[in-house]
């Protein structure tokens, strides 16, 4: 009893040394801020540049030059750019644009809900294609057919091509541990540099067109392919691999009947997550002229006409999670099939398929043929009407809630985040660099330590110091949000079955309706600040720690919450005794991943009056004596995003450790 | 199914010639593993030292063709890591192995690989199934990775589907069975390569009490049936005396006594050993052999007679129904004799 | 069992009334109706015309028009490419723009590819008149009289304050696309503000409208031709006048920004290569009034530029002859 006693008060002497040490380093950093406020904080302007912004431009410049006589450009971008324009081509010919000499694409409305119903209905179940059948209709509903198929042709495309990608890279990182991780930091780096800073020297290579969109698609999908593959290649059971072995299987063998096959479900899982990924940058690949829905976002965000762009991102949600229903439904359709022992017969299936097949070319065939079939009728367009809702549903809004909006605006700028932001920029960077290293040190680890100060050091170099901190500040408190509303919704998600069926759906238009459909109604409201910047962020990463943190209440073990139940623990007690403690894992990787989600919108924020990082990527892409220092402020959201994770994951490990009685890992 | 009892087996004659020796085997798990080879510190000092763990350490034995050698030892003592240097499924350090003579560590990738798929299958303890594939097609995947032709090879499975009495479940998946059925689906990939050694990795520990002894009694069986040779890992000695013709027994990576069940219960090497088996109902497993004595020079022979290697249990009746001492005899020489007196020691548990 | 051949049946009589669906509603067929394609022989002669499309609706507006005309009356093919100005300038270089028809400024991108790469020429002024400047809503100049004197603005500092602004007024700089002297300006002229970015064009027309409707002080960065003015005349804020080279070191300047003369950029090639919509390009030019009234057919009539072009046509033949190229 006695040593355990020991370790126990032992373990809280540190932990309150430590926290004494904290309030330590924060009492010397406040004070610092008091004496020497102003001095070596490292401010530069917005049109201004450093030597190293301008050689950036410079060395960009040359490369734009060498693309008529490098070999590598020549020959080897060449062909992948033929191939993905003919790729994307083929796809809008099939479903989307004119083809064939013929007015219509191959394939008219009517076609091309009865083969993604088909698919829906061979792959995943009922539910699923009814689904499929009703969103693609809805897109000849919304008046947006065309500019539906093209984002789906597109999307398709460019999902087929990172999974192609993406799978094999990610079985090869399941099997080497050097490869993953090698690779790792480069899918850290692919999903956290803005889109908008590769955008223009992408067209350079890939001119503009579909090659360029795929390409910028792909740098954002395939990087969860890889991943999600490569987990679910590690989690085979060392068991049956040992097993595979002792019989005599070779590497290829074991891969080919052991690892792929149990990891299918979990790369079905990826194949979501890639399908999502690709979908989220409808919008932004519009920016190069990428056909589609994206395009209508932009156009209508012009002219600020919100029910336009609403009624395209409606369209974008609604594929989303058509896209998202049947995948999910085909991974259990793996899992239900397997357990159940197959559903049906070799003979019944095969003929379930004909049977499906047939109506598909049937419809495919009219669909070919006539023009009802092929062009959705233009009296079903219900799109102005969703339109005029929505134009009607923002000005009510901005209009009713603008004084209170502007309240709680106000409150929390300057109750929260001009502090934080006068703290972190108002003092020489040299403080705060030494106060975030001893931060970093106190609640991680040594590692942790060394990963900030590298990290600091870099955004000195890069010249972006006072523009880092303004966007550190702005993301800590949106992340703060995004986990606080994380927790509470995520809880009662978890909890209330009937919660989870309403609130699911409202996430998953959250996550996936373009930012710039909402900007406007969110500007009214709060007007270009780094507030609305804030909301814009939550609103994006809130739904993923959501669903984080519901996932992991639902999987505290029934037995337990009965245990906890049955000494009478009231309702808050088991919540915030059993399961919140034991939903720990799944709020830390709520935490890392609503982090990575509010730094992807760093640059959305840039548009609604964020300045800082954001504003300087945007402009970056938008003026060419800047496009230096785009790229520099692309690198420092980067740095940014790997230097918290780091932390962050270091602090988890040391919390974890310390939750276990034990000492910290060295 | 009647279960033919163990005694009644004929020991292997110690002139059939070893399928299997191990000799001066090492497995150490750490950094510079091969410069700890030979160290002579104990388990926590070598940690401590090197970093190292050695799991296995300068064991030698051999296996006689058609025998069950049972290896045991507690938990940790380095049974696993023994039985997959065997096949390296774990890379020893030090050693050699020899199968039928054939150096085993020296074998290129592709000769491993040959005697993987032919002559050694291992059952496992947490059975290692593919959960996508039903029993016929988990039977047959050692047969398909060696590329035996799909229509022999289906027979062959259903073959030892039958064989190990799975018949009726062949297109059930392994989620749909039971331990004791996995374990028989494990037996049965393991078998349908006709290999010449079946190891088995504490194949039964994670199946409950009654499943175990029928396995185990299915494991006789088909050691019968088949005759094949096998190494057998276990934790539990009552499994150990049961199956194994001799027992190897472990501790720390090191050999510590090998000998057929009787030597082993009979004459512990050590402490270790002994408090091992001192719980080991002793009648069960000790012969006639073990508690008789020279007859007294007044003493009538005359009485029953019975031969040595009858193990206790089986000869009270004879022992204490009889009213003059019981002869031990073999090849019609009178070795000693066996009185009550004698059967009453062992039975009441004291010492030899 | 029952359940599969129910789905049989199902699937028969699926098929079975698809096929009865195939005889009853035939309808029109494709291609039957679809008219030829438009142009016939001078189609070959005009080949097809790569616009690049800015994203402001101004820029539409001229390219709704010329494109149009270029279609009907020349027999192009126009192909419309979506592209932020950086982009479309590269797509000079690699041969995928033939025009930009409306060009603000930009004397790097003309440097690089006009004097440096060639690859680009100017094609003349489209005879709009660019103004940049800080910008009021119109209460505010009702009033403050006095706001639109620069001299004034300190008076005024605290009206602007905001939560962005740390204490000063907040003058709300625009979209990133604009090279501004702001930051220098404020300096320099002494004034007690700080430069917000808002960070694109859609956020500074939202905070102007605001600024009118819930009567909100605002001053921020703006500039015609430009649709909004049409829903809200904003009252330009006079700096110190413009004089030639007052704007020579960007760190020093203290007076307004020039006036722009919107032109258009060619590709060299699409110069070169004798096609009729090169000199349609080049003979193109229109009032600010003109492009604002194709401008709010598009925002507030709701017009396709396709629709707004036409109607804007059909009502100005004259100067619409005036840009075809003599024949
Ligand atoms: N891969 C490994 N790396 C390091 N140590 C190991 C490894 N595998 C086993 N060991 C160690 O070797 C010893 C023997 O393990 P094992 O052979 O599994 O024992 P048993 O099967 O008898 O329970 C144990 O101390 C174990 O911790
Ligand atoms: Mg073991």
């Amino acid at each position: 009893m006695a040593p355990v006693v020991g370790a126990v008060t032992g373990v809280a002497t540190r932990l309150r040394v430590r926290g004494l040490l904290i309030l330590a380093v924060l009492a010397i950093w406040g004070l610092g801020w008091a004496l020497l406020n102003g001095r070596d904080t490292l401010a530069l302007g917005g049109a201004e540049l450093t030597p190293l912004h301008s050689s950036l431009s410079e060395g960009m410049d040359a490369v734009d030059d060498s693309r008529n006589s490098n070999p590598f450009f020549l020959y080897f971008i060449n062909y992948i750019r033929l191939f993905l324009d003919e790729a994307v081509t083929f796809v809008q010919a099939l479903i989307s644009q004119p083809s064939f000499g013929r007015p219509v694409p191959v394939l008219g409305w009517l076609g091309v809900t009865g083969l993604a119903t088909a698919i829906a209905l061979l792959y995943g179940n009922r539910k699923a294609a009814l689904l499929t059948a009703a969103g693609l209709v809805s897109f000849g509903l919304l008046g947006l057919w065309q500019e539906s198929m093209d984002t789906l042709a597109l999307t398709l495309t460019a999902v087929v091509l990172s999974l192609a990608v993406g799978i094999p890279l990610g079985v090869w990182a399941g099997m080497s541990d050097r490869f993953h991780r090698l690779v790792t930091p480069v899918l850290d780096f692919m999903q956290t540099m803005p889109t908008f800073v590769y955008l223009a020297p992408l067209t350079l290579f890939f001119l503009i067109g579909p090659a360029s969109a795929t390409v910028a698609t792909m740098i954002y999908a395939v990087p969860p392919a890889i991943r999600i593959t490569a987990h679910g290649i590690r989690q085979v059971s060392p068991d049956t691999l040992e097993a595979g072995a002792s019989l005599g299987a070779t590497t290829a063998q074991s891969l080919r009947h052991v690892r792929l096959p149990m990891a299918k479900q979990t790369i079905i899982v990826g194949v979501n997550q890639t399908i999502m990924a690709a979908l989220s940058m409808a919008t932004i690949a519009a920016l190069i002229d990428a056909p589609g829905l994206g395009k209508t976002v932009l156009k209508a965000l012009q002219t600020l006409d919100v029910g336009t762009a609403f009624n395209a991102g409606l369209a974008i949600v609604i594929m989303a999670v058509v896209l998202d229903r049947v995948t999910s439904a085909a991974s259990r359709r793996v899992e239900a099939e397997r357990r159940a022992g197959r559903l049906l017969t070799p003979g019944r299936r095969r003929l379930q398929v004909a049977g499906v097949l047939g109506v598909t070319a049937v419809l495919g065939y009219l669909s070919y043929t006539y023009v009802w079939a092929a062009e959705f009728p233009a009296q079903a367009n219900i799109g102005p009407v969703v339109r005029r809702a929505a134009d009607a549903a923002s000005v009510w809004v901005q209009d009713s809630l603008v004084g209170f909006t502007g309240a709680v605006k106000n409150l929390l700028t300057n109750g929260l985040l001009n502090p934080f932001e006068s703290l972190l920029t108002g003092s020489p960077w040299w403080l705060v660099f030494a106060v975030a290293v001893a931060v970093a040190l106190l609640v991680g680890n040594a590692r942790a330590a060394l990963a900030t100060a590298a990290g600091l050091a870099v955004l000195v170099l890069l010249g972006l110091w006072q523009d880092s901190m303004v966007t550190l500040a702005s993301t800590l408190v949106a992340t703060i949000l995004v986990m606080m509303l994380g927790v509470v919704v995520g809880v009662w998600m978890g909890r209330s079955d009937r919660a989870d069926t309403v609130l699911r759906p409202v996430l998953d238009a959250g996550q996936t309706m373009p930012a710039f459909v909402y900007l406007v109604p969110i500007l009214g409201l709060f007007g270009p600040t780094r507030f609305t910047a804030i909301i814009a962020a939550v609103v994006f990463a809130a739904p993923v720690a959501i669903k984080l943190v519901a996932e992991g209440i639902r999987r505290v073990s029934p037995t337990t919450v009965e245990a906890a139940t049955s000494v009478g623990a009231s309702t808050w007690q088991l919540i915030s005794k059993v399961q919140l403690p034991m939903a720990r894992s799944g709020m830390t990787l709520a935490a890392s991943q609503g982090l990575i989600y509010v730094l992807s919108m760093v640059v959305v924020g840039g548009l609604v009056g964020a300045g800082a990082l954001g504003y300087d990527v945007v402009a970056g892409f938008s003026q060419h004596q800047l496009r230096g220092k785009g790229l520099a402020a692309g690198l420092a959201i980067v740095v940014l995003g790997i230097v918290l994770d780091r932390v962050m994951r270091a602090a988890t490990e040391r919390a974890d450790a310390a939750a276990h009685g034990g000492q910290p890992h060295k | 199914m009647t279960v033919p009892s163990l005694t009644e087996r004929t020991p292997l004659g110690t002139e059939t010639p070893p399928i299997l020796e191990v000799k001066g085997l090492w497995k150490v798990f750490g950094p510079k593993a091969d410069r700890v080879v030979g160290t002579a510190l104990g388990r926590t000092e070598l940690k401590e030292q090197t970093g190292c763990v050695a799991a296995v350490r300068d064991v030698s034995f051999s296996v006689r063709r058609g025998e069950v050698f049972v290896v045991m030892g507690l938990s940790g003592s380095g049974k696993s890591t023994l039985v997959r240097c065997l096949t390296r499924l774990i890379e020893p350090t030090a050693g050699e192995i020899l199968l039928d003579g054939d150096d085993v560590r020296k074998a290129d990738e592709k000769r491993l690989r040959e005697l993987r798929r032919h002559r050694m299958a291992m059952v496992f303890q947490h059975f290692g199934l593919l959960p996508h594939r039903c029993v016929l097609d988990n039977v047959v995947f050692g047969l398909e990775i060696r590329g035996v032709p799909k229509q022999d090879r289906y027979v062959r499975a259903r073959e030892v589907v039958g064989l190990v009495g799975l018949t009726g479940f062949e297109s059930s998946y392994p989620d749909q069975l039971s331990g004791g059925m996995q374990q028989r689906v494990g037996l049965a990939r393991a078998l349908a390569a006709d290999p010449e050694v079946l190891l088995f990795d504490e194949p039964f520990s994670a199946l409950d009490p009654l499943i175990r002894r029928e396995m185990q009694n299915e494991v006789i069986r088909l050691h019968h049936e088949v005759g094949k040779t096998m190494i057998f890992i276990t934790h539990d000695l009552s499994e150990a005396l049961k199956l194994g013709d001799r027992i190897l027994i472990m501790r720390d990576g090191e050999l510590v006594q090998v000998g057929t069940p009787d030597e082993v219960v009979g004459a512990p090497a050590d402490d270790y050993v002994r408090d091992f088996v001192s719980d080991v109902p002793r009648s069960h497993v000790l012969t006639l052999r073990w508690i008789m004595r020279e007859a007294l020079p007044d003493e009538p022979l005359d009485g029953p007679e019975l031969g040595p290697d009858v193990v206790i249990r089986d000869a009270v009746h004879t022992v204490m129904s009889a009213d003059r001492p019981v002869r031990v005899t073999q090849d019609g020489a009178l070795l000693g004799v066996v009185t009550s007196a004698e059967i009453l020691e062992v039975i009441a548990g004291g010492q030899s | 069992m029952t359940n599969s051949r129910s789905g049989k049946i199902r699937v028969l009589v699926l098929v079975a009334g698809m096929g009865l669906l195939l005889n009853a509603c035939a309808g029109a067929k494709v291609g039957e109706t679809a008219a030829p394609a438009a142009g016939g022989g001078s189609a070959k002669a005009c080949g097809t015309l790569n616009l690049a499309i800015n994203p402001w609706v101004g820029y539409e507006a001229n390219a709704a028009v010329i494109g149009y005309v270029a279609e009907k009356n020349l027999g192009c093919k126009v192909v419309k490419k979506d592209l932020k100005e950086e982009v479309a300038w590269q797509g000079f270089s690699t041969g995928e723009v033939d025009a930009v028809v409306e060009n603000w400024g930009h004397d790097d991108l003309k440097k690089k590819y006009i004097d440096d790469q060639k690859t680009a020429v100017s094609a003349g002024p489209t005879g709009n008149k660019g103004v940049i400047g800080w910008y009021v809503a119109p209460w505010m100049a009702e009033k403050y009289p006095d706001i639109t004197d620069w001299n004034n603005l300190n008076k005024y500092a605290s009206l602007f304050k905001t939560s962005e602004s740390g204490g000063k007024g907040q003058l709300l700089d625009g979209d990133p696309s604009f090279v501004t002297n702001d930051e220098a300006l404020v300096k320099n002229l002494k004034l007690d503000f700080k430069v917000v970015y808002a960070g694109s064009e859609t956020a500074l027309i939202t905070a102007f409208r605001q600024s009118q409707k819930q009567q909100t002080p605002l001053i921020g960065y703006f500039y015609e031709p430009q649709w909004f003015l049409s829903e809200l005349k904003l009252v330009k804020v006079n700096l110190p006048a413009y004089k030639d080279g007052c704007d020579a070191d960007a760190a020093k300047v203290a007076c307004d920004y020039p006036p722009y003369e919107l032109d258009k950029i060619v590709s060299k090639k699409f110069a070169d290569s004798g096609s009729p919509a090169y000199d349609l390009v080049k003979n193109f030019t229109w009032t600010n009034d003109d492009q604002n009234l194709v401008a709010k057919y598009i925002t507030e009539d709701k017009m396709t530029a396709e629709e707004a072009a036409a109607k804007w046509v059909a009502d100005n033949p004259d100067k619409v002859k005036a840009w075809l190229p003599k024949s």
